[in-house]
């Protein structure tokens, strides 16, 4: 490939680039980053060369290997185009149906594309998805339409454009006022306004000046800065080509973690291109302007992303940070001025540039402008990546895009809690009693696994009870949680506002949903009638008294501590019996016992998620009563069926 | 490691002292640790003084100045991974090679090391062995990646 020297050359190769590409050629583009790798998507990239060779379509379907598009959660994740179909979790024994079904016969596979917990309703298309669709992804949004590894991609998708219009049509003091004007502040997590950052080095005195990219990624559990550096290595050198000519440095470096091995090759592999190019060197694109970029190595020490340490990293010492009276902008590397930004603040600037100012601070709060990306990791059901507007809450993050909190372990003293509150009392008032509850559930799982029981070794990936210690201390175990639990309950009396009678009336509920009418007899239906034949009848029991019982005793014990009255304490036990119901239904979904009564075994799948999506309506429908203090009741309806486990 | 080999990767990097963590990264990479006589060489190379060069081999995580295990494996304890099990998966690795972190067993079979993030946080816990990452891990599945290597 020649030198691109001026910017009309440049839209003549894009120019040249897209038309070369027919848009409605089948594409399917497979996630190559990091998080995909790991769940096996190097298996199913070979699974389909191999197919697509076999099936004899090598020049009828192109193939890409991207960035990552942020939904780790359920990777390996393919997408194809130009119908933009979304599968996930895809495997390669999956591949020759795909290629068959959806690149020959246009047909989509409907056990891959995306199923909402919630409705049941398929999305095929990425942007149908709600993880993406309550994202605003200008950066990360790019990722899944590049291979990273190819410049041309990035050109057809107007790469470089933003380059092109900073050295040819504005002046370094126009490029700085743009940035300054948008209002961009430092995506490492300082907050620093970028475009004064960038003025202070520009300022300072010294002939030689350095830009730099902090990707020393090191905070557990973020890895936004890895997956622009893999996806989009060239927004990075567009953004810090940009920055450079606007403070008047003529060297920059990218500072890595080489824990990340493929950001490492895929910038080395970006910078040789663009020299190639000539977006990076001597004179780029005819303007006069000099610029080389060198890719640093971290070597494992977290220390090394503050600035000061990292500079000293960069110069071939042991990276330890250093006091800045001065700013590392005015006194850097080899005491120079020197601008650090971070990766993701880097990947804003061609986008400020090219769409202007005006645009990138529609997004955001009044003081701090644009989208951020974050990463979703830990105890959420919706891992990955997921880039929003600044200013959203954590409630939207979690609830909308992350999909909730997993777990349901500690589901019935939030429902204590939670129906305490929205009856008017401090919900710390009812803590004993929705710990009570929480042992009682405890106790009942103990007894459960034992061999005469469900005989189950493992819970939650740990050994259960009997099988750690012994039965006898399984069955003692038990017995000591249940009656602790009414011990609990008769302390919650010592806490002001509580009187004695709502104890002895929360006891008589709880007791009465732990024993034989409530969680007792339906587990002794469950386990020793149902060899014989099930009525609708016996069904009906079970999934009233197992395990709704006792969620309905949770909901309505707080409520009864706070001293409801009797119109929200019936609607709560109305809600309580719905979404106890759809609890068990739900749980029969996706756990499959031998000799036991399963709903979506003896009336389909089809029919249980009908059933557990009117139930939650019903409960839901039933809060109607307390108006918008019903929000987190309502989320919790929805968790019932949205859980993992 | 032979002298011929630390010379090239000197060369590469333009004999510049200023690309000394580098040239200890590529060594590190190839030869697993970092013997005294290679220290020693590109100290000489790109006249570092050796003080500064142990400094730095001591101070980077990366580095090693005894000899490895043929399979390197790196635990992630960071905070995804940790709420996840972590630390089950650690014991469990612990238990079936006998060493404890920073540790090579005798046999030179296995070295172990814990880490604080990988960024593949949506696959935690996560272990990494000889550069490949297993997501997911739960004890039992720990033992049957370990089984593998020989």
């Amino acid at each position: 490939m020649p030198r691109i020297n001026s910017p009309e050359e440049l839209e003549k190769v894009r120019q040249e680039i897209v038309s070369r590409r027919d848009p409605s050629k089948p594409c399917i583009s497979i996630c190559a980053g990091a998080g995909c790798m790991a769940s096996g998507a190097g298996e199913v990239i070979a699974a389909f060369k191999a197919e697509i060779e076999k099936q004899g379509l090598q020049a009828d379907v192109n193939t890409r290997e991207t960035g990552c598009p942020g939904f780790c959660e359920r990777g390996p994740v393919v997408v194809i185009y130009p119908e933009e179909i979304c599968y996930l979790q895809v495997k390669s024994e999956d591949v020759p149906e795909i290629v068959s079904q959806t690149i020959k016969e246009k047909k989509v596979v409907d056990r891959l594309v995306y199923v909402d917990p919630t409705t049941g309703e398929k999305a095929t298309r990425e942007s149908d998805i709600p993880f993406y669709k309550n994202q605003k992804r200008n950066i990360i949004g790019s990722n899944i339409k590049i291979d990273p590894k190819s410049i041309e991609d990035y050109l057809a998708i107007g790469g470089y454009s933003a380059l092109a219009k900073v050295l040819s049509r504005m002046s370094t003091e126009e490029v700085l006022e743009e940035v300054k004007k948008s209002n961009l502040r430092g995506r490492g997590g300082g907050g620093f306004p970028t475009g004064r950052k960038w003025e202070e080095s520009r300022n300072a005195p010294g002939e030689t000046k350095y830009v730099i990219v902090n990707a020393d990624e090191g905070d557990p559990g973020a890895f936004m800065d890895r997956a622009l550096l893999e996806g989009n290595p060239h927004s990075i050198l567009e953004g810090l080509t940009i920055g450079a000519y606007a403070v008047g440095a003529h060297e920059g470096f990218i500072y890595v973690r080489q824990e990340y091995p493929i950001a490492v090759e895929n910038v080395t592999i970006a910078i040789k291109q663009a020299e190639e190019y000539g977006f990076l060197g001597g004179n780029i694109l005819g303007s006069g302007f000099d610029f080389t970029v060198k890719v640093h190595q971290g070597a494992g020490a977290f220390v090394c992303g503050e600035s000061s340490a990292l500079m000293t990293a960069l110069e071939g010492r042991a990276g330890e940070p250093r006091p800045k009276y001065i700013h590392t902008a005015v006194k850097g590397i080899w005491d120079r001025p020197s601008v650090l930004n971070n990766v993701e603040t880097w990947a804003n600037v061609p986008l400020i540039i090219h769409k202007g100012a005006d645009w990138f601070t529609q997004f955001g709060t009044e003081k701090s402008k644009g989208t951020k990306i974050f990463s979703l990791v830990g105890k959420i059901n919706n891992t990955g990546l997921v880039e929003v507007p600044m200013g959203i809450t954590l409630r939207d993050i979690i609830y909308k895009i992350g999909g909730g909190i997993p777990g349901g372990k500690r589901f019935r003293p939030i429902l204590t809690v939670t129906s305490a509150e929205i009856c008017g009392i401090d919900p710390n008032k009812v803590l004993p009693t929705a710990c009570a509850v929480e042992l009682i559930h405890s106790y009942s799982l103990v007894h459960d696994d034992l061999p005469s029981m469900d005989n189950d070794d493992y819970r939650r990936d740990k050994l259960t009870v009997h099988r750690k210690f012994n039965e006898g201390m399984a069955i003692l175990t038990g017995d000591a949680l249940l009656t602790k639990a009414f011990e609990l309950i008769a302390e919650n009396s010592k806490i002001t506002g509580i009187s004695e009678k709502k104890i002895v009336e929360v006891i008589k509920i709880v007791s009465n949903a732990s024993g034989a009418d409530g969680m007792v007899g339906g587990q002794v239906a469950d386990t020793f009638l149902v060899s014989k034949t099930h009525t609708d009848k016996l069904v009906n029991y079970i999934h009233s008294h197992k395990t709704a019982a006792l969620i309905k005793a949770s909901v309505l014990a707080g409520a009864v501590l706070a001293g409801g009255s009797e119109k929200e304490i019936n609607a709560l036990k109305n809600y309580g019996e719905k979404i106890g119901f759809a609890f068990q239904i739900a749980d029969d979904m996706f756990d499959v016992k031998k000799d036991r009564v399963n709903y979506s075994d003896i009336y389909g799948t089809k029919k249980s998620e009908r059933d557990t999506n009117r139930l939650i309506d019903e409960a839901k429908k039933s809060l109607e009563v307390f108006g918008s203090k019903k929000e987190i009741l309502s989320l919790l309806a929805d968790y019932v069926v949205t859980r993992k486990n | 490691m032979d002298n011929d080999r630390i010379d090239q990767i000197i060369d590469k990097h333009q004999c510049e002292a200023s690309s000394l963590i580098q040239v200890l990264l590529e060594m590190q990479r190839e030869n697993h640790w970092l013997p005294k006589e290679a220290l020693e060489r590109v100290s000489e190379k790109l006249q570092v003084p050796l003080t500064r060069i142990r400094h730095i081999a001591t101070f980077y995580k990366a580095f090693s100045l005894v000899p490895k295990g043929r399979h390197e494996i790196h635990i992630c304890m960071g905070t995804a991974c940790h709420v996840r099990g972590a630390t089950r998966v650690l014991d469990t690795v612990q238990d079936l090679t006998g060493i404890k972190p920073g540790e090579t067993d005798l046999e030179s079979k296995f070295s172990l090391e814990t880490v604080n993030c990988l960024g593949c946080c949506a696959l935690g816990p996560v272990m990494e062995v000889d550069g490949k990452i297993h997501g997911h891990m739960a004890p039992s599945k720990t033992a049957d990646v370990i089984k593998n290597y020989e």
